[in-house]
């Protein structure tokens, strides 16, 4: 399916649901190590809608970079600075980083 | 560098190629009230697992690092009676025999400061967003600290954690703030 008809399919399902029209925020996203090299970036932008939690932002990370699924199940995020579950709700301008096993000291 | 000076704590995030310097951060926490300081140094060493390391090279989440180091400090402040506290990471390359982590602490008793500074070694180890690459002859891999891999299931629950009490009620956000 195309990213456009994607999208608007998501809308229509939005509108079922009773959704908000077009409320979407958007959410930095920083890669850090392996997360990094997974996805070729540093940072990036992710629209999302109202009400979308941790856990889907990740979802949609992992369909446009499926590498990341190599770190799925040892991976955590921080949402702004701070470790989190992923079920937060995350909100307009949050920063979410994708957090690889740590090896500091 | 990233620094944070708050009552006794010194923490610096270095920035890549400056080394530490450890006089500095013993002279910071040295103190006439002080019987105490205990140090610990991490180095990089020449082998692991029979591979020859050449390097090994660091990254983090800089803000998020010395926010989680200052809980850290916070929590070893609890547990034990510190003067100062001090701690340093390096950032990019450090070479074999060099210091990447330093960490002093002072108290008026050995026990405290001995015990702390393990303790923060310990705890930077689980959780502190910093990440190490080791550059071997043959190649190069992120390490993972089996600290981390331990407590990875409490990293969202701990108290470093975004505070997820939307939609908690009152008794139930009071007794969150008190774990």
């Amino acid at each position: 399916m195309s990213t456009n008809s994607f999208e608007s399919l998501s809308k229509k399902m939005d509108n079922a649901v009773g959704g908000k029209d077009d409320a979407f925020i958007k959410v930095k996203v920083l890669f850090f190590a392996r997360a990094r090299d997974l996805t070729g970036m540093a940072d990036m932008s992710l629209e999302v809608s109202l009400g979308t939690t941790a856990h889907d932002c990740l979802n949609k990370l992992i369909s446009k970079f499926p590498g990341l699924e190599e770190i799925r199940n040892c991976m955590v995020l921080a949402l702004n600075e701070e470790y989190a579950l992923e079920s937060v709700v995350v909100k307009d301008r949050d920063e979410l980083a994708i957090i690889p096993p740590i090896s500091g000291g | 560098m990233a620094a944070e000076e708050e009552g006794m704590n010194l923490i610096e995030i270095l920035e890549e190629n400056v080394a530490i310097d450890m006089s500095k951060y013993m002279s910071y926490v040295q103190s006439p009230s002080c019987g105490a300081i205990a140090t610990f140094g991490g180095t990089t060493r020449d082998t692991f697992e029979g591979k020859t390391v050449l390097e090994l090279r660091y990254e983090a989440y800089v803000p998020m690092a010395v926010r989680c180091i200052k809980t850290i400090c916070t929590s070893a402040r609890s547990s034990w009676n510190l003067n100062s506290i001090a701690v340093a990471h390096r950032l990019g390359p450090v070479p074999v025999g060099e210091t990447s982590v330093f960490i002093a602490t002072s108290a008026v008793h050995r026990g405290d400061a001995l015990n702390a500074c393990k303790f923060i070694i310990d705890e930077v180890k689980a959780s502190v967003p910093i990440w190490k690459k080791e550059v071997c002859t043959n190649g190069e891999v992120w390490k993972e600290n089996s600290e981390f891999l331990e407590r990875r299931d409490e990293l969202g629950n701990s108290s470093c954690r975004k505070n997820v009490v939307e939609g908690m009620d009152q008794r139930e956000r009071v007794a969150a703030e008190e774990r």
